[in-house]
């Protein structure tokens, strides 16, 4: 699949800002130990939406007919993708009524405004993972691993976040780091198990080999540039490693030689490997219609 | 209703009619137009609601081209409308067509990404994702006589490989042709049910190869002398037309 930068942002920062609200509303509900003074809580809140915000308007970017984008929150009923915008819109009153109660609270604000922001950051979050894992034409995306790691980089970077802004707890940081590696290494090991159609079920040719022999156009056109999208396999490999190395490895360690203090780099480290990671998740993603053009499996 | 096509790969020939006629009458059609990207620039591209790709099935000597046209299945449990946030994309109840509402389209391409088919495609001029629409626009049109109440595709088909019809019926010459020549689905494993249908090639024995006639030494002095040839050569103009 063709990574688009801009629906790579939109799941970078907005899931980085659901995590961090995430972290926000379990702290007021439980004291996760963040030690965070009214106003800080509120700053945080704020950073948390911005980064949201950020994420929302890049994903209409990549909207071909923007005009008609208000209308993608009436298929509620059958579409991830409207799903994900509906609890994305809704979260927003709720997070503001919920900030508002924290104003000059020490004792932090409604819990039941928090347990509803975190309830609606989980929901969009899933949302967002289920716009993908519920597509059976990438095998590499239909799994029910999509939306847990989106959720789990989700809360990886929010808690880095936390930890950079010197208010959060580096135990649950470096813990959802371990969870969020640990994901992604089962999803790495899933998608290289051969799986899916291939050429000979996608034309019904099952008892002889099948080669393409045309492709019927001359020049590109929007399924080769949509779906076309391939990367050599040692450029996959060394983006993998570096993914790995930047958004779990480095961030663990310089948490564990130097605490909090190390927070900014962790949490820098963190936002580029995920980039990565995201850029991968594209890139690696083979759509069923590239056997009809010559590719012998997905 | 239930409306589809059948595609016969043992007659179709790869010419590209379909896909051609199917251009010049949409693009003026009810989703038209369908926009071409540098017509007569260095990398000619465009929209095409049918794409006609070649294979070859099997080895020497049991090879054969398989030509397969492939546009919208009209699928029974289309995933393409399902994944639609709009709704603009529609599977219409009474005859099962697969449309997209041109005013609601945002283009955001999840539906293309849903259809394992390469069906849509996303028109850049007008922002908006575009497919086949089984001709909707002529198959109810009563100022056609009726015999050209079809998709322009079907119409068009020089090799007579393309049928149109309602699967529900099971009288029609689709349903028909899909009990007698065993019609199947292209990757049905997505279980998406596709309405469209697929004609495998006939059972033939492979081509016989020519095998040059051996000839000895004597023969071949022989042949040598003009007598003997023309002898020959009559002699092979009397077994052939005999």
């Amino acid at each position: 699949m063709h990574p688009a930068i801009s629906v790579i942002c939109f799941t970078l920062f907005s899931g980085a800002g659901y995590g961090l609200l995430s972290f926000l509303c379990l702290d007021d509900l439980f004291d996760l130990n963040f030690n965070l003074s009214s106003a800080r809580h509120m700053g945080l809140v704020v950073v948390a939406l911005v980064l949201i915000t950020v994420g929302l308007l890049a994903s209409t970017l990549h909207l071909a007919n923007p005009r008609n984008a208000w209308r993608a929150f009436f298929r509620f009923r059958t579409s991830w993708l409207s799903r994900e915008g509906v609890f994305a819109v809704l979260l927003y009153p709720v997070a503001l009524f919920w900030l508002f109660t924290l104003w000059g609270s020490d004792a932090g604000g409604s819990k039941v405004l928090a347990a509803l922001t975190f309830l609606l950051c989980i929901a969009t979050l899933f949302s967002t993972g289920m716009i993908y894992a519920c597509l059976k034409t990438i095998r590499q995306w239909n799994t029910a691993l999509t939306p847990t790691n989106y959720i789990l980089l989700g809360f990886m970077l929010g808690s880095l976040v936390l930890v950079a802004s010197g208010a959060g707890n580096v135990t649950i940081a470096l813990i959802m780091v371990g969870a969020a590696a640990l994901g992604k290494l089962i999803y790495y090991y899933w998608i290289g198990q051969p799986a899916g159609p291939t050429i000979n079920s996608a034309l019904g040719f099952t008892r002889a080999t099948v080669r393409l022999l045309d492709v019927g156009h001359g020049e590109g056109n929007f399924l080769t540039e949509e779906f076309g999208y391939e990367v050599a396999k040692a450029k996959l490999i060394w983006l993998r490693l570096i993914s790995i190395a930047l958004a779990f490895l480095l961030p663990a360690l310089l948490l564990l030689a130097f605490g909090a203090t190390a927070g900014i780099p962790a949490m820098l480290c963190g936002f580029a490997g995920v980039f990565v990671e995201r850029w991968l998740f594209f890139a690696e993603a083979r759509h069923v219609v590239n056997l009809y053009h010559g590719a012998q499996a997905t | 209703m239930k409306l589809g096509l059948v595609i016969d790969l043992d007659t179709c020939v790869g010419c590209h009619a379909c896909a051609v006629a199917c251009k010049q009458w949409n693009t003026s059609g009810t989703s038209g137009p369908l926009s071409d990207y540098e017509p007569y620039g260095a990398e000619p591209s465009g929209v095409w609601f049918n794409r006609i790709r070649h294979y070859e099935v099997d080895d020497y000597p049991n090879n054969k081209t398989i030509n397969a046209p492939m546009s919208c299945m009209h699928c029974e449990d289309a995933a393409c409308v399902t994944v639609c946030p709009t709704g603009a994309s529609y599977k219409r109840p009474e005859d099962g067509i697969v449309l997209i509402d041109q005013d609601k389209c945002m283009g955001c391409n999840y539906c293309s990404w849903a259809c394992p088919y390469g069906a849509r495609e996303l028109d850049r001029e007008s922002g908006t994702m575009k497919k086949c629409t089984l001709c909707v626009d002529r198959i109810y049109d009563e100022n056609l006589p009726e015999a050209e109440r079809q998709p322009v595709c079907v119409l068009t088909c020089p090799s007579h490989a393309r049928f149109f019809g309602d699967f529900d019926d099971p009288d029609s010459e689709v349903s028909k042709q899909v009990r007698q020549r065993s019609g199947y689905s292209m990757m049905p494993e997505q279980g998406y049910q596709p309405t469209n249908k697929y004609l495998p090639p006939r059972q033939q024995p492979a081509v016989e190869t020519h095998k040059p006639r051996q000839v000895s030494r004597e023969e071949h002095s022989a042949e040598d002398k003009p007598m003997a040839q023309i002898q020959r050569w009559i002699a092979q103009q009397l077994k052939r037309q005999a």
